[in-house]
């Protein structure tokens, strides 16, 4: 068929074209909602084609003002919001935020209960890795792989259960001490998940770490190099897997983490399969220092004496001793409680996502006058535009995954 | 109580070198330099060249009503506002904190993004949060709280429950949607 | 089907009758697929109960989708703030009639322990809700729960026309039978009462003069 020049127009020469590059760019929102995001996080991608050519994060969707309400809840209350801050290890952020009101209160806490705290720290690290790693494999179209790492999130979850009595939301630290002690049978349920674990592991590596595809699109994708992470306050695995061998529990160790054995786990590609790899290796880790601290639980009380008026005495010691009436007595009142000077302090421990770090600020009062959390995956989110730049739209997914954004943690 | 961090007194010496004397104290084996106001962009420079390339943590505490000057240092009385720079040093593990103290109307610091960028995200949640201004920062945008809000929420005279935002939208019921 | 000399009706075997409505309910409770608005810790329990050992697809309603336009139950799961809340409104107008809602949650429900300045102080406030799950965050096997307790509602309430969905006009007709005429609007001139009572006044002013 033949179109024949009908009007003047289309015999004209064709009108010289203004276009600058930019405008064949086309923007994608990504989120809030979205599976990939996990959680509440957006981005407005700009693509050239398939080409991420720049990402503009945008947080917030869940800021519920954690900070606020630490000035309104006392120490030992504040612990249930730590629970839902990064709400896949709640048992590290509980023992971030009283290691923070102890380092405050100045209080030295009793072997047992700095070995209880060390050996769940490093269950929750456990099962922080694990859905994150699961989710990595969810992401880049290995479900099996989250089935398995799911699986043995549920285990850990009834060894916490029976730990506290709750499975998720633990709130199972308290100032000096702990809600209450391990029972024999929680020590025989960790045994047991030392034991069966390693076999899971074996086989979650089996299934993905040499995995065509799944090497594929994480190798060489998201790169972030040493000095880079540095500058920009990357902490953690993220940190770790572009080689900076910082980890609180060599660097600075607290608990009861300077008596194991165990390693700092690094690489020095500094891609999203480099920060796998360091997490599955840091749960054969973290499994090492659990065997070796159960079976080495010194016996003894979890919470601090009567004299630092800080835990609440036993039930025996309030019925039969008058210090622990008194104890009792005092701490139970809304205006006594304990003493917090006047002072302020930062103190941070290794959580699974990297320096979680409170800032107090005491002014006397049982509650913090400022409660400030030091999260990681704000700093680790700031880092997204910076890894995907160049990459495709399919490493989104791949990059945000192996960043373990928690939105509750980044937003508070 | 944990291991304090290496001390650090080589790097006060330094310091007293450069801008003289300083406010330091130090608590539970922490150690905190009062930065003097005008000058503060030039210290954290001078620290960020002498070994402390991580910038942990940049937050901020409002004093509207604590009782007595924040820690006992004369550096913040009469001040409303005080600046928390968490430092440290991945080769030696020292760890500093330095305080600038601002005061109302309009507190505003020098940005430290030129130094870390990891002070990008940190300034601006400082900036949504208490409203302190930071001069020179590349993007100073709400980081958490919706753009259309106006208060500073994490300031002393803003209540917890807020003043009604949050009940601020349409609703939607079942026979409309 | 034969109708047999004294008037019953023999159906064949393997045929059942109902009503439409009840057919049509039988189809929605045992199809549902959900929309998961995970935002915070729930979500986490959500994808647990979606996971190996809880398994959701026992009670047919496994099929998680992320497109609300394919979906008809959406489930709440975590608090949602200001900067979220005009998100879930607008996720909750994309999805499809006929369609539930479940809030999951003490935050979802109530706002929870962040009774604060950003936090949405129970989802009800601004979109229907048909089922609560309590507990913070709630267990699998409450969320399994709150499903089964859905579809029983589903079968019990459901109508093919989705008329148990309009409440509104349900409230609308309760309230016009006790509504008065009121004596002094315009339209009440059209009021019969009204109407007499302004004659009587016309009738008597003409008396008077």
């Amino acid at each position: 068929m033949q179109v024949a020049p009908t009007s003047p127009q289309m015999l004209d020469p064709p009108r010289q074209a203004t276009a600058r590059s930019e405008d064949y760019l086309w923007t994608l929102n990504f989120g809030p909602q979205h599976p990939a995001t996990h959680t509440t996080l957006r981005l407005v991608l700009k693509l050239e084609g398939e080409r991420v050519v720049d990402a503009l994060p945008e947080m917030g969707y869940l800021h519920s003002g954690f900070e606020k309400i630490g000035e309104h809840l006392t120490f030992n209350q504040y612990v249930t919001v730590t629970d839902r801050m990064n709400y896949i290890s709640p048992m590290a952020n509980n023992v971030a935020w009283h290691h923070a009101v102890e380092t405050l209160l100045g209080l030295e806490l009793t072997p047992r209960c700095r070995v209880i705290r060390t050996i769940i720290a490093e269950l929750a690290r456990i099962s922080d890795h694990l859905l994150c790693n699961g989710a990595v494999g969810l992401d880049t179209g290995a479900f099996t792989f989250f089935l398995y790492a799911f699986y043995q999130r549920e285990v850990i979850y009834d060894i916490f259960e029976t730990l506290c009595g709750a499975r998720f939301t633990n709130s199972y630290t308290r100032v000096g001490g702990l809600s209450q002690d391990m029972t024999p049978l929680v020590v025989e349920k960790i045994r047991t998940f030392v034991r069966t674990f390693p076999k899971t592991l074996d086989d979650m590596e089996r299934l993905l770490t040499r995995n065509r595809i799944f090497v594929d699109r994480t190798r060489g994708v998201g790169v972030l190099t040493r000095a880079e992470a540095v500058n920009r306050g990357a902490t953690g695995p993220v940190a770790r897997a572009s080689g900076v061998a910082r980890d609180l529990r060599k660097d600075e160790p607290y608990l009861a983490y300077a008596d194991y054995e165990f390693q700092v786990c690094c690489a020095t590609a500094g891609d999203c399969y480099a920060r796998y790899l360091v997490r599955m290796q840091e749960m054969r880790e973290s499994l090492r220092i659990i065997t070796q601290a159960i079976e080495n639980v010194p016996a003894g009380p979890v919470n601090v004496g009567i004299d630092q008026r800080t835990a609440l005495p036993t039930k025996q010691q309030v019925y039969s001793t008058i210090e622990g009436t008194i104890s009792h007595f005092e701490l139970s009142m809304s205006n006594r409680g304990f003493e917090v000077p006047h002072e302020e302090t930062y103190a941070a421990v290794e959580a699974p996502n990297g320096e979680l770090g409170f800032y107090l600020a005491g002014d006397g009062n049982e509650s913090a006058y400022r409660a400030r959390c030091r999260p990681p995956s704000v700093l680790h989110f700031a880092l997204f535009p910076h890894l995907i730049r160049g990459h495709t739209l399919s490493d989104v997914v791949a990059v945000l995954g192996s960043l373990n954004i928690i939105a509750a943690e980044l937003d508070r | 109580m944990p291991f304090p961090p290496p001390a650090v007194d080589d790097m006060l010496a330094a310091l007293a070198d450069r801008f003289g004397s300083l406010e330091t104290s130090v608590f539970r084996g922490q150690t905190r330099v009062v930065a003097p106001e005008t000058r503060s962009f030039e210290l954290l420079e001078f620290l960020a060249g002498r070994g402390f390339d991580l910038l942990v943590d940049v937050s901020c505490v409002d004093y509207l009503d604590y009782r007595e000057p924040p820690m006992g240092m004369r550096g913040g009385k009469g001040r409303r506002y005080g600046l928390v720079y968490l430092l440290a040093s991945t080769a030696t593990n020292q760890r500093l904190t330095v305080r600038v103290f601002v005061d109302d109307p309009a507190p505003t610091v020098p940005s430290v993004v030129p130094l870390w960028e990891a002070a990008n995200w940190l300034e601006r949640e400082v900036w949504d949060l208490f409203g302190i201004r930071f001069a020179g920062h590349p993007d100073l945008r709400r980081l958490v709280m919706p753009d259309e809000f106006a208060a500073h929420p994490l300031r002393k005279d803003y209540p917890l429950q807020g003043r009604g935002e949050r009940h601020n939208f349409p609703v939607i019921t079942r026979h409309e949607s | 089907m034969a109708v047999t000399d004294s008037g019953q009706v023999q159906l064949p075997e393997n045929v059942v009758v109902s009503r439409l409505d009840a057919l049509a309910n039988w189809c929605r409770k045992n199809s549902l697929w959900p929309m998961p608005f995970a935002t915070a810790c729930c979500g986490i329990e959500l994808m647990a109960t979606g996971a190996s050992k809880h398994d959701l697809a026992r009670f047919g309603a496994e099929v998680f989708r992320f497109s609300p336009r394919q979906c008809d139950l959406m489930i709440v799961a975590g608090r949602v703030v200001m900067k979220m809340l005009p998100v879930l409104q607008r996720i909750w107008l994309q999805m499809h009639e006929p369609k539930w809602c479940i809030s999951m949650g003490a935050c979802a429900s109530t706002g929870g322990v962040f009774d604060t300045y950003a936090v949405v102080q129970g989802i009800d406030r601004f979109i229907p809700v048909d089922m609560y799950v309590p507990g913070c965050p709630p267990r699998p096997e409450q969320l399994i729960q709150a499903i089964i307790d859905l579809q029983d509602k589903i079968q019990r309430e459901g109508t093919i026309t989705g008329r148990e969905f309009d409440t509104a006009g349900r409230q609308a007709r309760k309230r016009a039978l006790v509504e008065i005429a009121d004596p002094l609007s315009v339209d009440a001139a059209r009021n019969p009462v009204v109407q007499r009572e302004l004659a009587a006044r016309a009738e008597s002013y003409a008396g008077r003069s």
